[in-house]
């Protein structure tokens, strides 16, 4: 089990986090909101981050990418999420290339993978179908028309998907509704007649789509895996998206309390700065406490990705149940120990509050993955 | 008993003849009616509503006659928001003069400024906003720095204010002020501003919420004349700490989720049913039903600890310790409420905006945003903490 970097990781790490400050900061975030720009990301910055290899960090060399590997990309997400950087990390590069990788065949792989590593193309997962997290619980049909697949539903919080090149798409060709066999992925091109598209703004001005499916027809050779397993991939694609998550929600953790704490030793009332009252001092140790226990059980999660371990799945649910937590406790204390300032949109701290909810009812909220570790462990 | 009915039946067929048609309909936001010398009244029924109730003295119900209020007694006023509960009645009148200003010019005001400002106050003339909190003093209101100085014939004031809601729009400012740089809380006094007499600006802040429901003020070289100043020179902290009593109560008041009223999600537990689904009538996210029913829990706790608090008052008991809690209990209550609706609602609830979401959905992290705020406003939680531990408890802290 790997607890420390490597020195190769921890060089990755800091070229990450140069970068953020410096290409991607919190003002970069705000512009993209305020212009109420229609890609939700900065293009050239994207284009830059291929070009240093954060777009191909999963991917083999051979496809192009650099095989960093699952502990290189979360600590690339764990610098994006200090300082807010949006762009299509974890719809395409997380999640999207990590479904072709796993469940695509030679030409599926060929034709998609190195387009990700160069950043020419951004993927979107299209699964959620309601307000909560429910992997299998799919409504949207694909039928078998002799070798043609014609699909038809909704779904929402598709993250980038109003940008998205292709769509890996989640639908239901076998089982009944909360089944999780029968489930199949498709790989569907944007453009396809009967596709529809609209973006959806959230709290946290990132992008998500909702996408409408009628009589969407889809050839045979876009099927991902094989028909009716698709479980099978969307399990590891969601458990390493989750891990994902909890590592950009640990970047954003970090960043929050930081911040606060330098509020704590600069504030001053009653003559003095605020950090010296013992109820503000004993509650940022506390968080300090929480925040070392998060960083561990995400360092953890991402080499058992990296190490194909048997408790992946566990440990994303303690990941990202944590991470999720520790992430409202931080933001919320974050604020109110920012007094009236941190109510302000002037101030950082909010944008966090609300990234931090958005990221936390991704791919499952805190209810879902304790829930998920308890059944995990059979209890 | 006789003279209440007999008050109540007057009331009602007052009410009656004079509250209009649309008055009686939920209030959207861009119709509140806050009077002023430049009001803005979208709906007309809204001006002749104000007029009608001020005429009366029903704005302010229980103010003296003599300043313009209704002189009802505590007994009369009762029934009439009974009354006006009774036909759904929008507020005649929203108005910091009313809530904040009214009852501590009443206490500690001398006979003309009552009857300068009380009856402009009622009749919606003149819209009042608070100047206390500054850049440097917060949770430490007593180290503000905004300098009174005594020019002879008027006082001239230099400083900035901060936290002043709706300033852009107020036409007077109540404002504390320092009067004695050698002394903290006794050199502190209470005046009234003219905001139109020049020198003063005011600048509107964004909030995470995206509204701007306060401003940043600034008083440059203001003049005041010496009659603005309420009660004596130093004894400003007095009417301070009084004022603020009143705005911690309606603060606390949230708790209870009142604020959401007109909302469709004042049952959380109906809303957890709808987005979460139910087995055998029970919410079906185990983790989400044990949050939810603490909270429900909670808010039943404490809304029987209002209300016991309530019936000792009206018993002829002074307020009681628990009384010293509400703010804090109440804002922080309320805050959780908020993470709970989230909680429920998952990605409906995150929605900023798009037809995707209903317009209760979207209104959710906007009030979720400002609920943050509850906690920070009218004393933090932290001094509210440190009030309790100190005049409570008596405990020996700093």
């Amino acid at each position: 089990m790997a607890l420390v970097l490597t020195e190769e990781q921890t060089m990755l790490r800091d070229t990450a986090a140069q970068f953020f400050k410096e290409r991607a900061p919190v003002a970069n975030f705000r512009k993209l909101r305020d212009t109420n720009d229609q890609t939700g990301f900065d293009k050239s910055v994207w284009k830059e981050m291929a070009d240093l290899g954060f777009a191909g960090v999963m991917i083999s060399e051979e496809h192009g990418g650099t095989g960093f590997g699952p502990v290189g990309l979360g600590l690339v997400l764990e610098q994006a999420g200090r300082t807010l950087a949006a762009s299509p990390l974890v719809s395409t590069v997380l999640v999207g290339a990590t479904a072709v990788d796993l469940g695509g065949n030679a030409l599926q792989r060929n034709n998609i993978l190195p387009k990700v590593a160069s950043g020419e193309i951004v993927l979107a997962l299209a699964l959620e179908e309601g307000a909560h997290h429910n992997p299998y619980k799919i409504g949207t049909t694909a039928e078998d028309h002799s070798g043609t697949y014609r699909l038809n539903g909704r779904k929402s919080f598709v993250l980038d998907g109003h940008v998205a090149d292709k769509f890996i798409v989640v639908a239901r060709t076998g089982g009944h509704v909360a089944d999780r066999h029968g489930l199949t992925l498709f790989i569907v091109d944007v453009g396809t007649p009967g596709l529809k598209v609209t973006r959806t703004k959230m709290v946290d001005s990132r992008n998500a789509a909702i996408i409408e499916f009628e009589n969407v027809s889809v050839p045979s050779d876009n099927v991902l895996g094989s028909v009716g397993a698709g479980a099978d991939i969307l399990d590891s694609v969601l458990d390493l998206g989750r891990i994902g998550i909890a590592a950009e929600l640990l970047g954003l953790i970090s960043q929050v309390f930081e911040e606060t704490v330098t509020y704590l030793k600069e504030r001053k009332q009653f003559g003095k700065p605020i950090g010296s009252f013992q109820a503000l001092a004993h509650r940022a140790a506390e968080m300090f406490a929480e925040i070392e226990l998060c960083r561990s059980v995400v360092l953890d999660a991402l080499s058992a990705v990296e190490e194909r371990r048997n408790d992946v799945a566990q440990m994303a649910s303690l990941a990202k149940a944590r991470l999720s937590d520790v992430a409202r406790l931080v933001t919320n204390e974050g604020l109110q120990m920012h007094g009236g300032m941190g109510m302000t949109d002037q101030f950082d701290v909010g944008l966090f509050m609300k990234r931090a909810r958005v990221a936390a009812a991704t791919f499952g909220d805190a209810n879902f993955h304790r829930d998920r570790f308890a059944t995990l462990a059979g209890y | 008993m006789e003279a209440l009915e007999k008050f109540r039946q007057e009331t009602r067929e007052w009410l009656e003849a004079n509250c209009p048609p649309s008055i009686r309909t939920p209030m959207p936001e861009d119709e509140s009616p806050w009077g002023g010398r430049n009001p803005k009244w979208k709906n007309p029924e809204s001006k002749l509503w104000m007029e009608q109730m001020a005429s009366r003295g029903w704005t302010a119900p229980t103010w003296p006659k003599a300043y313009g209020g209704g002189g009802l007694t505590k007994e009369e006023n009762l029934v009439l928001m009974q009354e006006l509960r009774r036909i759904n009645a929008r507020p005649a009148l929203m108005s910091f003069g009313i809530w904040m200003l009214g009852p501590a010019l009443l206490q500690y005001a001398n006979e003309e400024q009552k009857l300068e400002h009380l009856p402009k106050i009622v009749r919606g003339e003149i819209r009042w906003c608070q100047g206390y909190s500054e850049p440097g003093a917060g949770s430490d209101l007593a180290g503000l720095q905004t300098k009174c100085e005594d020019k002879g014939d008027h006082y001239l004031v230099n400083g900035q204010k901060i936290w002043t809601s709706y300033a852009n729009y107020a036409d007077w400012i109540f404002c504390l002020v320092r009067t004695d740089t050698s002394k903290k809380h006794e050199g502190i006094s209470f005046l009234l501003i003219d905001m139109a007499n020049g020198g003063v600006e005011t600048r509107p802040i964004t909030m995470i919420s995206g509204a701007s429901p306060f401003c940043e003020t600034f008083l440059t070289d203001v003049k005041v004349p010496k009659g603005n100043l309420v009660g004596e020179l130093n004894k400003g902290w007095t009417i301070a700490k009084a004022l603020l009593q009143h705005e911690r109560e309606m603060i606390s008041g949230m708790g209870l989720g009142n604020a959401s009223a007109g909302s469709s999600f004042a049952s959380l537990e109906q809303a957890a049913k709808d987005y979460v689904g139910e087995v055998d009538g029970k919410i079906a996210n185990a983790g989400l039903r044990e949050h939810l029913t603490r909270q429900l829990m909670d808010g039943k706790a404490f809304a029987l600890t209002m209300q016991r608090s309530m019936e000792e008052a009206k018993a002829g008991h002074g307020p009681g310790a628990a009384s010293s809690i509400f703010k804090y209990y109440g804002t922080e209550l309320n805050k959780r409420r908020y993470e709970l609706l989230l909680e429920i609602a998952g990605t409906q609830a995150l929605g900023w905006e798009g037809d995707s979401f209903s317009a209760e959905e979207l209104s959710i992290p906007r009030a979720w945003l400002r609920s943050k705020g509850n906690s920070i406003e009218g004393g933090t939680t932290e001094v509210q903490l440190n009030v309790v531990a100190k005049r409570v408890l008596g405990l020996p802290i700093e």
